[in-house]
């Protein structure tokens, strides 16, 4: 409990970090020798809190869809963009963008969240038709499928000439949050809130169907709840941020080697983890190239696999 | 009465059509079809004087031939070596692995190296660099003692995101006004294939051709797996190496010329492997890499010439080879 | 003769096979039993330089196998391993002619082919010849695999649990074969059997693992005993002598 206090603690001073690095002079002191109205004021309320709070929300909730995506398929390396789940948002954001131009972003993600519903529901079934003996096989299918979907999704995007706008929207960059562009991130919050009031069940869903039955759980009714976190939650950071790859995967497993799995105990710690990591990624992405910025899924991508890599490679000494 | 010296396995004489074999039956089919896509990509559709068409054209069919080799005959050494039918060089990063070199280069030496140096001496470096760089790597992740296959495909294919990841990095650590020019590398597209580098890559291929040919009777053995291999007196890490070596050094040829292609190989080296019938190699790899020729020059020529798409190519031959990949691992789950 | 001298292969913390030294006497069947886990396979594999050795040495007939040339080896030893899933699409013949191999480096000559026809002969291979190995059962297949290494004519002849997917009838004809090729063609067989009843029966020497040490070797008259045996697997074993052999009766 006192290193969970300690984490928070670190996440928070990673937070109010976030807030003060930028182009514009938003220090403590041009904050107080100004008055509201002028610009360090309004750059800190327009521009750097909803950045600060969009990344919050997003890494936390993207860590917790990726433990809840973990405990319903059973297998530890699977997350939203090892599962499919990731590229079918991004295909049905480019359709919810085709067909419906003029609806406001909550209808889009809406779609988006029905495609990455549909697509891990798809992976699912693809694990349920093969009895699939090595773990390592699980996130693999998962990795190839979402290939599959991402070149749909490219061959579509290319013959409406959309394809520059899809490749801005999968990579994940915070940059461009503003206030009133971030507040959809909200509902991944409630996700992460849903997924802890319901994790025991999860717990009990990660030991089987019989398992679940036997202690008198609707089976069914746990796995769809699931899925409807873990593609909500997709869905949302993916229409707001982009996608951030490896979160889902990297932020678990760590808990999970410190605090072990029992999903109650857990939650809060990936929360507060997840947060955590992307702020310092972003942090890193905003300083080392400043004034210019490495977008977030860069940074992520060469940290989180590079951990990965090392997740994998120490399983294999263990096996 | 056989002849004294018959090549190492003689061929199984099973179902022969008009006194040939099935293999011989099927090169010979996928001979002339690779001919007629090559006949029709040069002469369909030319408008205007033969003396520019010949060589304009020439140079592209020249690079799309060099491509579908390189692509064909490195998945195939590299399934023989890994003995799988499921990793491709690119699945496992390999490509990747050139990108982030040919970034590295421009971010330790400068923008100056896009601009300065002749860009055939660069590749030239380059693949050197990624022969060293691969041998070590893969030496490391294949050579010791068995293991398993899927944790390898997995370890390959972060190791290819990290490569991704840490090239992007560099690139956006560069002028971002000037990253520009090497994002073009990050898409595949058969129809801007870079014809500045031919020269220098047809020498290279030939060198590696000629290398192959040196190793080509240990390819049926290595095939049979590394115990049996061992057991047949192969210096197995040695030549497993130096196949790998090869098979870096023609997926930076690929690569270089029209970027990366990740299921290219898988499709073709699995359509080879069914249609010839047998895993020897004196028919599997010239099937490959005429399927491979058939493929990219005759679908540049349906796509460009009958629909005037230019980059679709790419994209419908990642979407076939993505389908094929899933359907093989699954067959082999099911196993 | 196979010398083994202070062979150990560690896993991590784990040691399959700890400080081994023994000697394989030069013809006839020398068997290896012992209990899961006691290392055996481990320990042929490293024999076969199949897998490095993190102390010690072997030799066959002097040769180091860590430091002579593999194809040297190739004509000296072979080796057949339990795991011998393929990809490869291979006919029955294509599989026995890759035991010339070593001699030929691809190139066979009409020499190679009376070996190559002499092994499939021998374990009665005939029929199946031209068909493809996974169009064979997995004993047909186990037999192909036998074929290729005495096709591979050497000295030594390593098999890693050769009666594996072997029904009753096809397991005792192949240790019949085995006993044939020690006897007429002078060659030594190294085997590894989980049925301590064919090692009693067919082999001329047997060497005891346990926990990654040889606990016991020595002809099977003092082998196959009730105390060896009931203190190797830690099941009682009872041994009866039938027919003048000595079998063990573990079916309590």
């Amino acid at each position: 409990m006192r290193l969970l206090i300690l984490a928070i603690l670190v996440t928070l001073v990673l937070a109010l970090a976030s807030l003060f690095i930028g182009v514009s002079d938003v220090s403590l002191a041009a904050l107080l020798s100004t008055s509201a109205e002028d610009r360090p004021m309004q750059v800190l309320l327009i521009s750097r809190v909803p950045r600060t709070l969009a990344i919050i929300l997003s890494g936390s909730s993207m860590a917790v869809a990726g433990l809840v995506m973990q405990m319903i398929v059973r297998n530890r390396f699977v997350e939203p963009s090892t599962a499919g789940t990731t590229e079918s948002a991004s295909l049905g954001f480019l359709a919810a963008t085709l067909f419906f131009p003029g609806w406001p972003l909550m209808g889009k993600m809406l779609i988006a969240a029905a495609f990455a519903l549909a697509g891990t529901a798809l992976f699912l079934r693809i694990l349920r038709a093969v009895p699939l003996r090595d773990v390592m096989l699980v996130p693999l299918v998962g990795i190839m499928l979402g290939g599959i979907i991402g070149a749909v999704t490219s061959f579509i995007a290319y013959r409406f000439e959309l394809l520059p706008s899809l490749l801005a929207w999968t990579m994940g960059d915070f940059s461009g949050i503003l206030r009133g562009r971030y507040e959809l991130l909200w509902i991944g919050l409630g996700c992460a809130v849903l997924a802890y009031i319901a994790a025991d069940r999860f717990t009990v869903a990660g030991m089987g169907r019989d398992f679940t039955t036997n202690l008198g759980l609707n089976y069914q009714r746990v796995m769809v709840l699931g899925l409807v976190i873990v593609s909500l939650v997709s869905a949302v950071v993916l229409v707001t941020a982009g996608s951030i790859p490896f979160l889902g995967l990297i932020v678990p497993n760590l808990v999970s080697l410190l605090v072990g799995d029992n999903m109650r105990r857990t939650v809060p710690w990936v929360t507060v983890t997840g947060a955590g990591f992307v702020l310092a990624c972003d942090i890193v992405g905003r300083i080392v190239r400043f004034p210019y910025e490495i977008p977030i899924s860069v940074v992520v991508g060469v940290v989180g696999s590079a951990i990965f890599l090392y997740l994998l490679l120490r399983t294999r000494r263990h096996a | 009465m056989r002849e004294p010296s018959v090549a190492l396995v003689p061929a199984p004489g099973l179902r022969r059509i008009a006194g040939l074999s099935r293999p011989a039956l099927v090169l010979l089919v996928l001979a002339a079809l690779a001919l007629i896509s090559i006949a029709c990509f040069m002469t369909l559709g030319a408008r205007g004087s033969w003396s520019f068409i010949i060589p304009f054209r020439g140079r592209k069919l020249l690079a799309l031939c060099l491509v579908a080799y390189s692509v064909a005959i490195s998945t195939v050494l590299f399934q023989t070596v890994t003995n799988n039918r499921i990793l491709t060089p690119s699945i496992m990063g390999f490509d990747a692995l050139y990108i982030l070199l040919t970034t590295a280069t421009v971010f330790f030496l400068g923008a100056g190296a896009l601009t300065g140096i002749d860009p055939q001496v660069q590749f030239g470096i380059e693949v050197v660099v990624m022969v060293v760089f691969s041998g070590l790597l893969f030496r490391w992740l294949f050579v010791g003692e068995e293991r398993s296959l899927t944790l390898l495909v997995l370890v390959g294919i972060v190791f290819g995101i990290l490569f991704r990841s840490l090239s992007q990095f560099m690139q956006r650590m560069l002028d971002p006004n000037a990253f520009q020019v090497l994002q073009d590398s990050f898409f595949a597209s058969f129809a801007t294939v870079d014809t500045s580098l031919l020269v220098v890559a047809t020498v290279i291929v030939v060198l590696a051709s000629l290398i192959m040919l040196r190793l080509a009777h240990t390819l049926d053995v290595l095939g049979l797996g590394r115990a049996h291999a061992i057991n047949l007196g192969i210096d197995y890490r040695r030549t497993v190496v130096t196949i790998l070596m090869l098979v870096s050094v023609l997926v930076a040829v690929s690569t270089a010329l029209v970027g990366p292609i990740t299921f290219f190989g898988l499709l073709v080296a699995t359509l080879a492997h069914s249609l010839v019938g047998t895993s020897r190699h004196r028919y599997v790899l010239p099937a490959a890499a005429l399927l491979a020729i058939t493929c990219l020059v005759g679908g540049q020529t349906i796509l460009e010439r009958l629909f005037a798409f230019d980059t679709a190519l790419s994209i419908i031959i990642e979407f076939l080879g993505g389908i094929v990949f899933i359907t093989l691992i699954l067959r082999r789950a099911a196993r | 003769m196979i010398v083994a001298d202070g062979v150990t292969k560690s896993y991590g913390a784990t040691c399959v096979v700890d400080g081994v030294t023994v000697t394989l006497p030069k013809g006839g069947i020398t068997s290896i039993i012992g209990p899961n886990g006691a290392g055996k396979s481990t320990f042929l594999s490293m024999v076969s330089r199949l897998m490095s050795l993190d102390r010690g040495t072997v030799t066959v007939d002097g040769l180091d196998v860590t430091t002579t040339p593999s194809d040297v080896l190739a004509r000296r030893l072979s080796i057949l391993r339990q795991d011998n899933h393929m990809t490869a699409r291979l006919t029955v013949r294509d599989l026995v002619s890759f035991g010339r191999y070593p001699y030929s480096k691809g190139r066979l000559t009409t020499g190679d082919k009376t070996h190559i026809d002499a092994a499939i002969g021998y374990l009665n291979l005939a029929e199946l010849s031209e068909r493809f190995l996974d169009e064979l059962s997995g004993g047909q297949r186990q037999r192909a695999f036998v074929a290729m290494v005495l096709c591979q004519d050497t000295d030594y002849v390593l098999l890693d649990e050769p009666l594996n997917n072997l029904d009753l009838k096809h397991a005792v004809s192949m240790m019949q074969q085995l006993r044939r090729a020690a006897r007429e063609l002078g060659k030594t067989i190294v085997v590894v059997l989980h049925d301590i009843n064919f090692a009693s029966v067919y082999s001329d020497h047997i060497v005891c693992m346990a926990d990654g040490r040889v606990a016991h070797e020595g002809p099977p008259d003092r082998i196959i005993t009730s105390d060896v045996l009931t203190a190797l697997y830690q099941t009682p074993v009872r041994v009866e002598t039938i027919d003048g052999r000595r079998i063990g009766l573990y079916y309590e």
